[in-house]
């Protein structure tokens, strides 16, 4: 009986703060996990009139026809290539942005470059797509009609042109995404204790030495942790990156083509259902054991910065 | 580090050079949005146009209808899906935080796992077009995957737990204030620089989204103005359609192809650059908060 009354006013203590969470835990419910029970799809062969519970279980003919093509070896390799080079020359970048920023203190100077750097990153895919189509479109284009030309270069059909596109998807990336990435390690660098600064100035280094044997070292751990992050997601990819700056172009598929896009492609213009519930799953699974052992490391490294 | 002149000549000398380099192609539309299109077609895009015209943008006011109605759409889905985003987003939060609430860390095991774990884009796009059948309503440009994200919500757990003294929770208490009320009157106001925060990177997605249209709309009445721009980039007839008569018609007119897409580019990224010098502050502090706890 003191039991029971017990119980009832814990859940009465309870019940105000479950009613408050209520309507978030629905929306993650149905946004986020109705559709992780949804996987099962990738064992079925899907057909569209006998719906998702109606149609027939394939056990793993998906992935074996997946796995057979080398499609999944294309996707796969090109979004792990563009990751690795985001994340070496993103890093590079924003390193290299955060540190001549930091060096002209707080001016309004610097409030000026950060503002200007960090806009492409408030751009849509969409409109960035049509900055590049100003670029490189063949008849109309900048790069062709203005560049090539004034050096007596033939126009070149550049969404055609597949050896330019790591190039240009990399110039692109890297265009929207330094300013970003430069704010986060500016505040790494504002919280380097000063007095080192001071006291390798007074054993008389430069600048240059200052930056590499002070700012760099005491970067190491943020370097680390964002690093490990990113590999943690290396299976994902920035869809808008890979579908509206090549504008859909299939002549360009072979080196454009992530595994987000395939599934985009063959959900919404194949009709392939399982073969992309197929892909999509391929992608949760290695994605989750990716983030687990990268969060296990960041762990190992500084348990601070974990994830959890 | 310790001031150094010269170094902080050529600093300033690089980043102004970078910042001019990241600010060209923003410009190259503008500028070709505003050439002649005559001139485009013999010289293409380019910074110093043979001639400058306004033509794109006439063109645009001719064609109202189909881009304002885009704007209304843009708009309505950015204030309404942020307003109830904040709402719902500090509203779950506010359990996490507190220590009296018992199954607060089963809550934020539940919120966090799914930025682990996700069942895809297929099982979800199944989910929304056949269980709630979202698809050319405007339910499909503001339900599917902003609404609620885990980062957000960590966000504003983060800054209750934080910056939030208990004490005050306590003393509010005393009073006999509830936990509705500890939230609306305590709670919500003073996470007004994490709301700022949540409600600047929720708009900003809500209004570049592109891919829940790209996924669930193909009517026209549905079109945001990001969405607009992709069936125009596919087909300039998505706009040219309705009046291509009336305009050949008259005769005179030259249908401002090439340039009138730059124009649209343009005007689907003027409320962005209209606001981003009052909230440049919040968005910065934003990218630090959110890099160093995600």
């Amino acid at each position: 009986m003191v039991k029971t009354k017990k119980k009832k006013s814990g859940f009465k203590k309870n019940l105000p703060f479950l009613l408050i969470a209520l309507p978030g835990v629905l929306y993650i419910l149905i946004n986020n996990y109705i559709p992780m029970f949804g996987v099962f799809l990738a064992f079925k062969d899907y057909n569209f009139m006998k719906g998702i519970f109606g149609s027939d279980w394939c056990g793993f003919a998906n992935f074996k026809f997946l796995f057979s093509t080398n499609a999944a070896w294309i996707m796969t390799r090109n979004t792990i290539l563009y990751n690795l080079a985001f994340i070496v020359l993103g890093t590079i970048a924003a390193i290299f942005v955060a540190v001549l920023m930091c060096e002209l203190g707080e001016r309004l100077r610097v409030k000026f470059f950060q503002a200007a750097l960090l806009l492409p990153n408030l751009l849509s895919w969409v409109v960035i797509g049509f900055v590049a189509y100003a670029f490189l479109n063949a008849d109309t284009g900048f790069i062709n009609k203005t560049i090539l030309a004034g050096l007596g270069i033939s126009p070149v059909s550049w969404y055609t042109y597949k050896d330019a596109w790591p190039a240009i998807l990399i110039i692109v990336y890297l265009w929207k995404n330094m300013g970003y990435q430069s704010i986060i390690y500016m505040s790494a660098i504002a919280g380097i204790d000063k007095s080192l600064y001071e006291a390798a100035a007074l054993d008389g280094a430069t600048k240059i030495q200052q930056i590499f044997k002070v700012t760099l070292p005491m970067l190491r751990s943020t370097i680390t942790i964002l690093t490990l992050m990113s590999i943690g997601r290396i299976f994902f990819s920035d869809f808008g990156l890979f579908y509206q700056v090549p504008q859909n172009s299939g002549a360009l598929y072979d080196v454009t083509q992530t595994i987000d896009t395939y599934v985009y492609r063959g959900l919404m213009e194949l009709n392939d259902v399982g073969m992309s519930a197929a892909a999509g799953l391929y992608q949760s699974v290695v994605g989750f054991i990716l983030v687990l052992v990268a969060n296990g490391i960041v762990r190992k490294v500084d348990a601070d910065n974990a994830l959890f | 580090m310790t001031e150094s002149k010269g170094f902080n000549r050529v600093a300033t000398v690089i980043l102004a050079v970078l910042v001019v380099i990241t600010l060209m192609p923003v410009a190259l539309i503008i500028i070709a949005s505003l050439t002649e299109e005559s001139a485009l077609v013999r010289n293409g895009y380019s910074y110093f146009p043979e001639s400058w015209s306004l033509d794109a943008y006439y063109y645009m006011v001719k064609q109202g209808a189909v881009i304002v109605r885009a704007y209304g759409v843009s708009f309505f889905v950015t204030v309404v899906g942020t307003v109830v985003s904040v709402l719902l987003t500090t509203m779950l939060a506010y359990p996490m935080s507190r220590k009296a609430f018992k199954y607060r860390n089963a809550l934020t095991f539940f919120v966090f796992f799914t930025m682990l774990f996700n069942g895809g884009i297929v099982p979800s796009y199944i989910m929304w077009t056949r269980f709630f059948h979202i698809k050319n309503t405007i339910w499909a440009l503001l339900l599917p995957n902003y609404l609620v994200t885990a980062f957000n919500v960590i966000l504003v757990k983060n800054y209750y737990t934080n910056s939030i003294p208990d004490s005050l929770i306590e003393a509010a208490q005393i009073d006999g204030a509830n936990e509705f009320t500890i939230f609306s009157k305590i709670m919500l106001p003073l996470a007004v620089p994490t709301v700022a925060t949540i409600s600047l990177f929720t708009g900003l997605c809500y209004w570049n989204d592109w891919t829940n249209g790209l996924y669930y709309v193909d009517n026209e009445k549905y079109y945001s103005i990001q969405l607009l721009l992709i069936k125009i980039m596919n087909n300039i007839q998505a706009l040219k359609s309705n009046s291509t008569a009336a305009l050949l018609g008259t005769g005179q007119v030259e249908l401002p192809g090439t340039s009138v897409r730059m124009a649209m580019a343009f005007i689907g990224i003027v409320p962005i650059l209209i606001i981003y010098p009052f909230v440049q502050k919040y968005l910065i502090r934003g990218v630090v908060v959110g890099a160093v706890k995600g």
